[in-house]
C-alpha cells in the first residue's frame, strides 16, 4: 500500500453523488443542428477547414490546430456545414464566438477510421495523431493532451497519475466511466504513459467511489498492467491536479512549475479513455460523458455529441420548475451559464441545474474579521484574507506578493467565510486585471520601441539628406568657381530653382 | 450577491462565531458569580445594553446597515469582556464609560467591525485604569455576595471599607514592593483566606472556568491552540525561571497562570482575530510577547494586572509580526528566506 | 548646562554620521525620473498633451514644465499613478487636451484609399503599411489609437473603431460590494 500524503486545508461539502450515479449511461439523441465552437481547448483556437455548403462525415476534421498549443476539431455527425457563425458558447462572459454550424443529415455516417498499434509507431507520430484526434484534458481545463506528454530537456515523466478523484460535489461522469470502461481507460493510460515515457501509472480515486475503485483494480489485474489504484480520502479539492499529485507522491508543484519538472504528469481518466478511442479505435473526440443533475427530475449521465445545445441535453433530465440557474461544472468551480443556447463542448463535464433552495443566497456580506478560516481551508497554504484585502483595494502588486497567482480558485475560502465575502471573485478580478495590465504594458513597450526606432530613422534620414545637400553645394561651388562668369551663375541658379519646384510638385502627388 | 462559484456556502457566520465566544464565557462567569455574587450579572447587563445602544448610534451616524451589524454579536463580546475585567462592585457608570470607549472610540472611530487595530475591551480597560485607578482596584472580598449591599455599591453611595480588598495579584505585589514589610512570596501566599491554594481564593476556580470554555472554543475551531498555548506557556516559563532564581521574590507559574486575567486573556482577549496576529507562527510570537509583557508589568509595574497594556503593545506589533511570519505557500516550502 | 549641550552635540554628530553613512551605503539606484514617468505613460504617441510624444511629455513633467493631467489615453488611472510617483495631488483630466475614450484602433477603408502615403508618414509607430499609389492598411496589433493619421488623410477613409470585447480580452469584473445595500 502506497503511503498517502494529504494536503492542508480543503473542505467537505455534501457530495450529492448518489442522485446521478445510480443509473447507467444514456445516449443523448442526435440533435438536428450541432454548433461546434472553434475555441474549445486551452491555448489557441482552432483554424476552420470547412466552409458553408461543405458536406462532412462523422469524425471528419472541421478545424485544424491553430498553433502549437491547439488541437483539431471534428464533425460530431455527418451532414452539411451551414457556415461559420458567431454563436453563444459556454463561457462566464456570455460573449459570442465563431462556431462551425452543422446540419445533421441523420445518417451519422463515419469517416474511415484508422486504428493504430501505438507500440509500433514512433511517439512523435502518436503525439501528432493525438493532436489531430482533438484529444484535450476532459477534467475541465481542456488543455491539449499531446502537449502534456512532452517534456523539456530538464524535465522527465516517470509517474503518470490518472485523476479519477472527481472531488466536486454532484459530478459523477468520471465515476460512471470508470465503472463501465475501466479497461479502455487503462489501455489509454498505458498509451499515454508510453508516449510520455512514464514507467508507472498511479490512479487516484476518492474513497467515496468504491465501485469505481473496484472496477479499476479488477481491470488492472486483468490486463496485467503495473497500475496502482489508490483510494484517496474524500476531501475537496483532492481532485485538483496539484493536490492529487501531492496526496499520491508527496510532491508539491508550485505555481510557475509544471509536473514534469518533478517527474510526474497527470491526466484525467476521461482523457485516457479518449486517448484509447482516438488511437486504438481511430475515433476522434466527438462526444463525451456529461452529468446532468441538481434540480432535475431524472438526474443521470449522458453520452453527448460535442455541439449539442445544452438546452436539449437539459431537457432529457427534466429540470424542475423552480430552476433559476444552470451551471456548467460543479457547484464549487463551475459557472452560471448566461444562456442555454450554448453547446456542449469538450470541457463540459456537468450541467447542474440549481434553485434558490439548493443554493440559498448567502446572508449579507460582512467585513472581514481576520478570523483565518479561509487560510485554514486553503489547499494552497495561502492567506486569502490578505490577498482579499489588497485585491479589494486594487493594490494588485501587493496581492501578487501574497502569491495571488498560486490560487487555484477552488472556492474553499469563500465556502467557509463567516463574513460571506466572495473571496474568489476578488481573486479572479485581480488576476484578470493583472493579466490585462501586463498585456497593456507589453503593447506600450512595443509602441515605445517602434516610436524610438522611427525617431532614429527620421534623424538618420535628415542627416543623410543634409550630407547630400552639402555635397551638392560643394559641387555647385566648384562649378561656379570654374565658370566665374556672371551669366553662367544666373543660369545655374535658374536651373536650381526649376529643380526645386519640380521636386516640390513631385512631393504632393494627387492632392489637387 | 455574487452569481459566481462557489455556489455552496458553509452555514457559518460572524454571528455564530461571536455567539460561540459568548457561550464559552459562561462557565467562567458561572464560577465568577458563585464567588462574587450576582453583581457580576448586573455589570454584564449594564455593559450589554450600553454596547447595543452605542453600536446602534454609531452605525446610524456612519450610515451603515443596522440589522446585520447589530445582530453580529461582536458588540456583546466586547461588552462582556469589559464587564468581566471590572470589579463587580464598580459604580455603574464605570461600565458605561468603559463600553463607550470600547465601542465608540476603539471600534467605530477606527472603521468598525474588522478594522480596529487595538482590542476594544483592552483599550477601555487601560483608559479606565489610568483615569480611575482606585475604583478599578476595589474588588470585593471573596464571599461578599450580599446582593443588596452590592447594588448599594454599584448604584448608590459607596462606603466600602469593610468589604473591599485587593486582588491576590495586587496584594502580593504591594507586599513585595514594600521593603519594610520584608515579605516573601511563600509568606504572602501562605495566607489561605486571600490566596486559596494556588492563584487566589476563588480566582483559581474562575480561571478553570475560563479554561473550560476556552478549550471548547479550540475544539469548535473558533480559535486555534497557538495563542492560548504560547501565552500560558510563556507566562509559566517566565515565572518559573524567575521563581527558581529567587523564590522569595517571584511567584511561581501556577500562581501566575491561575490568577488575575491570565486565562481570560489567553483564550478570549489575545485570541481576538481582528487585532491579533493571524499566521500560525505569528500567533505564537504574538502570544509569547504578550505573556512576557504581562509578566513584566505584573511583577515590576504599578498596575493590578498587565494583560491590558501588554495587549495594546503587542497589537501595535501585529502588522510587523504577520508580515515576517507569512507561512510558506504550497510548493514554495524550503525556499523561504 | 555644558554637559547637556555636549551630550546633545555628540548625539547629533553620531546620528548625523549614521544617517549620512546610510544614505551613501543604502542608496537606491533607480531609473531616472523621466524613465519612470515614461513607463507610466501609455506610449500612444498621440501628442494630445501638446508635446510631440510620450517621452517629451515625460521630460516636461520631470522638469516641472507640464502638469500630470494632460494625457487623455492614460486616463484617470494614469494620473493616479503619476500623482503617486511624484507625490503630487491627484487632479482630474484637463479638458483642453481631450477626453478619455475607449481604446480603439484605426481602420482604413481600403476601397476609398488612394495610396497617398500621408498616413504612413503621420503614424508615430510605423503601424501602417503600404506604398505610394498602393492601398494602405493598419497593422491592428501595433496601432496605438493615437488618431494622428485621421487628419492628414485627404479622402477621410480612416475610421477609429473601438476594440470589441471578445473571449480573449474579457475580464472578470470587480465584485459588487453589497454591505451598504443590505438592510
Amino acid at each position: 500500500m502506497r503511503p498517502l500524503f494529504g494536503f492542508t486545508g480543503g473542505v467537505k461539502p455534501a457530495s450529492h453523488k448518489t442522485e446521478s450515479n445510480q443509473g447507467g449511461i444514456v445516449v443523448a439523441p442526435l440533435p438536428p443542428v450541432l454548433t461546434v465552437p472553434l475555441r474549445q481547448n486551452a491555448g489557441l483556437a482552432s483554424r476552420p477547414l470547412v466552409q458553408a455548403g461543405d458536406r462532412v462525415l462523422k469524425g471528419q476534421a472541421i478545424a485544424g490546430p491553430g498553433g502549437s498549443i491547439s488541437v483539431a476539431i471534428h464533425a460530431p455527425t455527418s451532414g452539411t456545414v451551414r457556415g461559420i457563425e458567431t454563436h453563444p458558447i459556454p463561457h462566464p462572459s456570455g460573449l459570442l464566438a465563431p462556431c462551425v454550424v452543422i446540419e445533421a443529415d441523420g445518417e451519422d455516417r463515419w469517416i474511415e477510421r484508422t486504428p493504430v498499434d501505438p507500440y509500433a509507431l514512433p511517439v512523435e507520430e502518436l503525439r501528432t495523431r493525438l493532436r489531430d484526434a482533438g484529444v484535450v484534458g476532459l477534467g475541465g481545463a481542456a488543455f491539449p493532451s499531446f502537449v502534456k506528454t512532452q517534456h523539456g530537456p530538464t524535465q522527465r515523466i516517470e509517474t503518470l497519475i490518472l485523476n479519477g478523484a472527481e472531488c466536486e460535489p454532484f459530478i459523477t461522469c468520471d465515476d460512471l466511466l470508470m465503472r463501465t470502461q475501466a479497461g479502455q481507460i487503462l489501455d489509454g493510460a498505458a498509451v499515454l504513459a508510453h508516449i510520455a515515457g512514464a514507467q508507472r501509472i498511479v490512479v487516484g480515486i476518492e474513497d467515496n467511489k468504491p465501485e469505481a475503485v473496484a472496477a479499476m483494480t479488477a481491470a488492472a489485474q486483468r490486463a496485467g498492467l503495473l497500475v496502482e489504484v489508490v483510494a484517496v480520502p474524500t476531501r475537496y479539492p483532492a481532485g485538483g491536479e496539484k493536490q492529487l499529485i501531492r496526496v499520491l507522491t508527496g510532491i508539491e508543484v508550485p505555481f510557475g512549475k509544471l509536473p514534469p519538472d518533478y517527474g510526474v504528469q497527470c491526466f484525467n481518466v476521461a482523457t485516457a479513455y479518449a486517448t484509447a478511442r482516438a488511437l486504438l479505435h481511430g475515433e476522434p473526440m466527438i462526444s463525451r460523458l456529461v452529468t446532468v443533475t441538481g434540480n432535475v427530475e431524472r438526474p443521470g449521465n449522458f453520452e453527448v455529441r460535442i455541439g449539442t445545445p445544452i438546452a436539449d441535453l437539459l431537457k432529457l433530465a427534466e429540470p424542475k420548475a423552480d430552476t433559476d440557474r444552470n451551471l456548467m461544472g460543479g457547484p464549487m468551480m463551475g459557472f452560471a451559464l448566461p444562456t442555454l443556447d450554448a453547446p456542449v463542448i469538450k470541457a463540459t463535464n456537468c450541467i447542474l441545474a440549481g434553485s434558490k433552495a439548493m443554493f440559498p443566497a448567502p446572508g449579507p456580506e460582512m467585513p472581514c474579521i481576520r478570523c483565518g478560516s479561509c487560510a485554514r481551508a486553503c489547499p494552497m497554504d495561502l492567506q486569502p484574507f490578505e490577498m482579499y484585502w489588497f485585491s479589494r483595494a486594487k493594490i494588485l502588486g501587493k496581492a501578487q506578493e501574497y502569491h495571488l497567482f498560486d490560487c487555484i480558485e477552488c472556492g474553499c475560502c469563500t465556502y467557509v467565510c463567516p463574513s460571506r465575502i466572495p473571496l474568489v471573485d476578488y481573486f479572479r478580478f485581480a488576476k484578470s486585471e493583472i493579466r490585462a495590465r501586463e498585456k497593456e504594458n507589453e503593447a506600450a513597450d512595443a509602441a515605445r520601441q517602434r516610436y524610438e526606432f522611427r525617431l532614429e530613422r527620421e534623424e538618420r534620414e535628415k542627416q543623410e539628406k543634409a550630407a547630400k545637400l552639402a555635397a551638392k553645394a560643394a559641387e555647385t561651388k566648384a562649378k561656379l568657381a570654374q565658370a566665374g562668369d556672371a551669366d553662367d551663375k544666373k543660369a545655374l541658379i535658374a536651373a536650381a530653382v526649376a529643380r526645386a519646384q519640380e521636386q516640390k510638385a513631385e512631393e504632393k502627388p494627387g492632392v489637387e | 450577491m455574487s452569481n459566481n462559484s462557489p455556489f455552496l456556502r458553509q452555514p457559518a457566520s460572524v454571528q455564530v462565531v461571536m455567539l460561540k465566544v459568548l457561550a464559552a464565557l459562561l462557565p467562567g462567569i458561572a464560577v465568577y458569580i458563585h464567588f462574587f455574587g450576582w453583581a457580576v450579572v448586573v455589570q454584564i447587563a449594564i455593559a450589554s445594553v450600553t454596547a447595543l445602544v452605542a453600536e446602534t448610534v454609531m452605525l446610524a451616524i456612519r450610515k451603515k446597515a443596522l440589522k446585520p451589524f447589530l445582530t453580529d454579536g461582536s458588540a456583546l463580546v466586547t461588552a462582556w469582556l469589559v464587564a468581566l475585567t471590572l470589579p463587580p462592585i464598580a459604580p455603574w457608570w464605570l461600565a458605561v464609560l468603559g463600553v463607550l470607549i470600547a465601542i465608540v472610540v476603539a471600534k467605530h472611530l477606527y472603521g468598525g467591525l474588522g478594522q480596529n487595530p487595538f482590542n476594544p475591551a483592552m483599550v477601555a480597560f487601560c483608559a479606565l485604569i489610568v483615569a480611575y485607578p482606585q475604583l478599578m482596584s476595589q474588588w470585593p472580598a471573596v464571599g461578599f455576595t450580599d446582593f443588596g449591599a452590592q447594588m448599594q455599591a454599584v448604584f448608590g453611595h459607596r462606603d466600602l471599607d469593610a468589604v473591599v480588598m485587593a486582588t491576590p495579584l495586587d496584594a502580593l505585589r504591594t507586599a513585595l514592593h514594600t521593603p519594610e514589610a520584608r515579605a516573601t512570596v511563600s509568606g504572602v501566599l501562605g495566607s489561605h483566606a486571600t490566596f486559596g491554594n494556588i492563584g487566589g481564593r476563588g480566582w483559581e476556580w474562575i480561571a478553570l472556568g475560563y479554561l473550560l470554555g476556552g478549550l471548547w472554543l479550540v475544539q469548535q475551531r473558533v480559535i486555534t491552540w497557538h495563542i492560548p498555548a504560547a501565552f500560558l506557556g510563556t507566562l509559566g516559563l517566565a515565572s518559573l525561571l524567575a521563581s527558581l532564581a529567587s523564590p522569595d521574590q517571584y511567584a511561581g507559574p501556577a500562581f501566575h497562570v491561575l490568577t488575575g486575567g491570565a486565562m481570560l486573556g489567553a483564550f478570549f482577549i489575545a485570541t481576538d482575530p481582528v487585532s491579533g496576529s493571524t499566521t500560525p507562527r505569528g500567533k505564537l510570537i504574538f502570544a509569547a510577547g504578550l505573556a512576557l509583557l504581562t509578566w513584566i508589568i505584573r511583577v515590576f509595574g504599578a498596575y493590578p494586572d498587565g494583560i491590558a497594556f501588554a495587549t495594546l503593545l503587542m497589537n501595535i506589533c501585529v502588522p510587523l509580526i504577520d508580515m515576517s511570519t507569512q507561512p510558506a505557500v504550497f510548493g514554495h516550502k524550503g525556499k523561504q528566506p | 548646562m555644558l554637559e547637556a549641550l555636549l551630550v546633545m552635540a555628540l548625539g547629533s554628530v553620531i546620528l548625523g554620521g549614521a544617517l549620512g553613512y546610510a544614505s551613501v551605503k543604502f542608496r537606491v539606484e533607480g531609473d531616472p525620473l523621466v524613465e519612470k514617468i515614461d513607463a507610466i505613460l501609455p506610449q500612444t504617441q498621440c501628442g494630445q498633451c501638446g508635446f510631440p510624444g510620450c517621452k517629451p511629455y515625460a521630460e516636461a513633467i520631470a522638469k516641472g514644465e507640464a502638469d500630470i493631467n494632460c494625457c487623455p489615453p492614460g486616463g484617470e488611472d494614469g494620473i493616479h499613478k503619476l500623482a503617486d510617483l511624484l507625490g503630487r495631488e491627484f487632479k482630474p483630466l484637463s479638458g483642453e487636451h481631450g477626453v478619455e475614450k475607449p481604446k480603439s484602433t484605426a481602420v482604413i477603408d481600403e476601397n476609398v484609399c488612394i495610396g497617398c502615403t500621408l498616413c504612413i508618414q503621420a503614424c508615430p509607430v510605423d503601424a501602417i503599411v503600404g506604398a505610394a499609389k498602393q492601398m494602405h492598411t493598419v497593422v491592428a496589433s501595433q496601432c496605438t489609437g493615437c488618431e494622428l493619421c485621421l487628419a492628414p488623410c485627404p479622402v477621410n477613409c480612416i475610421d477609429m473603431v473601438p476594440i470589441p470585447e471578445t473571449i480573449d480580452n474579457w475580464k472578470w469584473k470587480y465584485p459588487v460590494f453589497a454591505v451598504q445595500k443590505a438592510a
